[in-house]
């Protein structure tokens, strides 16, 4: 019986925090991504994984339960609803910030590829330059 | 003065206005753009300086961004602050003075330097020159996120300028490396405004419990930005993007450099420096500043490329600011008179680094150009054809050794000095490294400038007369620097280190 009580809480712990398990797995995936895979892009397709891990991250530890967004009129209209609560949307606007940059690194990333290709024909790093520089 | 006042806010507004108008020039007539680009580098340059020569006279400046008063931010029922702010102290105003005398040069360079795709180019210089301000004046963490990536996007598609593989590769690799690096301040920001609700430096450092999560925070923000500044485990971006970009972005890169680490100084001074285990962040920056010093010389000495020998030995350079800047951390209070002799050697050294590593980056790039070689043994006897050069090489080559009438000499023994009373072996070690770097620099200087002519670098001219002037203003403040260090040292150096180790001002700053 105790220990039924001990996973039940387990799981329950798991769940609650099954946002934040996801970003670090997105995280860990991301960075999996940057460091075994030698295909270039691959390598922008793992820094856009790391960066929507990071999204998820600041999604998720900026949500509160019943919260509104901090206008008043939509607060008095709820007000008869004991959990309103308002709350600041930092979070959010912390999150559409990365999301627009994350967009203009992936871009670039992906059209130096490109011009990388165009000119050696291989998408390789392992192949491309440095093997005469030290 | 109204508009100094709010001369904060321009630093930010007149480099971005300047880059998206000088984009717009380019499908109108060249003459605009030969209008709109000094017009704009002047109006930046001037209120960068305008604004360090008043936080120097006049003390800290706070500007709140939508607000008159900081105060304002923190209406009396909500403890946070909900606005951005900036706050600009010494040491802001210090990286101010030194990216605008960078800058200068850089542009006064890329006059004659850059034939092509003029419209372009200025445009992404401009927004460096936003994201190193932002980075200095920003007293927001996101904010510091935001710049971060504007610097590094911006510097990125400047390393892949000239249109060959290489380069491409090299802006690939910078890309991957500071994205990533970003992306985990991102993390540390996150998690510490999930904890505190808040954003800013000052009014995090009051409330910070340095719990578990936090130390996470800090483990992330240190080793980020220490990448950035490319310290030596993750150097290795370093060389290649150096030596890829052309000259003058290169020069601006060292300071782009430089803005990374006064971000992690920033976070590991007025964020968390009252940390009661700042010594163990205080070692680790230590150690890094001691292993950047001596692999970044040893990798620099076998190196036959010009640019590349040039960026390996700014990986050595960096060391020295680490380990000054880190001997301050360690102690931490100003009681220690030989601590603030560390910080200080420490910090002359950033904009010293800046001077004479920019100078000697221009006059590769004017080797470069002349010769269209960067091979060292392809190049001998420049020194009849490029007097001026030359000189100039000479000037550089002896700052960067730390040779007595140059900038580099004043800052090299104040850190010498100190870090003696800590450990000798921290001294011996930064005088060894000063010693190969000499090496290093006397072995191109003969292979590139003495020895016989060569008969297909029997036409190499003189570079034009504005790169020429730009290496003539970085070497007129090397030797200035060197001949009067006292007077740079109190006026601006000084107030720089006490601000990062006040940290009580800092917090105060906000009201």
């Amino acid at each position: 019986m105790l220990e039924n009580k001990k996973a039940l809480l387990f799981a329950l712990l798991i769940l609650q925090n099954a946002n934040f398990l996801v970003a670090i797995c997105l995280v860990l995936f991301g960075l999996y991504a940057l460091l075994f895979k030698k295909n270039l892009i691959k390598m922008a397709i793992g820094i856009a994984i790391i960066a929507s891990g990071i999204n998820l991250f600041l999604i998720s530890a900026g949500y509160r339960k019943g919260g509104v967004a901090p206008i008043f009129t939509e607060a008095t209209i709820k007000a008869s609803e004991a959990e309103t609560r308002m709350v600041l949307p930092t979070p959010q606007a912390l999150t559409l910030t990365n999301i627009v940059i994350s967009l203009a690194v992936t871009a670039l990333m992906l059209s130096l590829a490109i011009r990388i290709y165009q000119q050696t024909g291989t998408l390789d790093a392992t192949k491309l330059g440095r093997l005469d520089e030290l | 003065m109204s508009l100094l006042q709010h001369s904060v806010a321009l630093l930010i507004a007149f480099p971005l206005a300047f880059a998206f108008l000088t984009a717009i020039t380019e499908k109108l007539s060249a003459k605009v753009k030969n209008i709109v680009v000094p017009v704009g580098m002047l109006s930046v340059v001037c209120t960068a300086f305008l604004t360090s020569v008043d936080v120097f006279a006049n003390g800290t400046k706070v500007y709140t961004m939508g607000a008159e008063l900081p105060s304002i931010t923190m209406p009396a029922k909500l403890a946070i602050p909900i606005r951005i702010v900036f706050i600009v102290d010494a040491f802001s105003a210090f990286m101010l003075l030194l990216s605008s005398i960078v800058a200068t040069a850089a542009f006064l360079y890329s006059a004659s330097f850059i034939r092509e795709a003029q419209a372009k180019y200025y445009s992404l210089l401009f927004l460096m020159l936003a994201g190193m301000f932002g980075l200095a004046c920003t007293a927001d963490l996101f904010n510091l996120f935001v710049f971060l990536e504007v610097l590094s996007i911006s510097s990125a598609a400047l390393i892949a300028f000239f249109v060959d593989f290489k380069a491409s590769e090299a802006s690939y690799k910078y890309l991957i490396v500071s994205s990533l690096a970003s992306l985990m301040v991102l993390l540390a920001v996150g998690i510490l405004y999930a904890q505190y609700d808040m954003l800013n430096i000052a009014a995090l450092a009051k409330v910070l419990r340095f719990s578990f999560v936090d130390i996470i925070a800090l483990a992330l923000l240190v080793s980020a930005l220490a990448m950035k500044a490319g310290s030596v485990p993750m150097h290795f971006w370093v060389p290649d993007a150096y030596s890829r970009a052309p000259a003058a972005i290169t020069a601006t890169l060292v300071v782009a450099s430089q803005s990374c680490l006064y971000a992690l100084f920033r976070v590991s001074f007025s964020l968390f420096g009252a940390f009661p285990l700042i010594h163990i962040i205080a070692y680790a920056i230590i150690l890094l500043g001691i292993l950047s010093m001596f692999i970044g010389v040893t990798m620099a000495l076998p190196q036959k490329d010009i640019k590349r020998l040039m960026a390996y030995h700014a990986i050595s350079q960096t060391g020295y600011m680490l380990l000054g800047v880190g001997i301050g951390l360690l102690v931490g209070n100003t009681a220690n008179i030989y601590a603030l002799k560390a910080m200080e050697g420490g910090i002359f050294h950033i904009i010293n680094h800046a001077l004479y590593k920019g100078l000697l980056f221009l006059t590769a790039g004017a080797i470069i150009y002349s010769t269209g070689k960067r091979n060292l043994d392809e190049l001998s006897g420049l020194a009849r054809r490029m007097p001026a050069t030359t000189i100039f090489f000479i000037t550089g080559a002896a700052a960067i050794a730390g040779l007595p009438p140059t900038n580099g000499f004043a800052s090299k023994l104040l850190i010498y000095e100190s870090s003696y009373i800590f450990n000798p072996l921290f001294s011996i070690i930064a005088m060894i490294v000063s010693i190969l770097t000499l090496v290093s620099f006397v072995k191109v200087f003969c292979s590139a400038f003495l020895g016989p002519e060569l008969k297909a670098l029997s036409n190499v001219k003189e570079v034009p007369k504005p790169m020429l002037f730009a290496m003539g203003m970085l070497s007129f403040f090397i030797i200035i620097f060197g001949l009067f260090p006292d007077i740079v040292l109190n006026t601006i150096v000084e107030p720089a280190a006490m601000a990062l180790l006040n940290q009580k001002a800092y917090i105060g700053a906000l009201g």
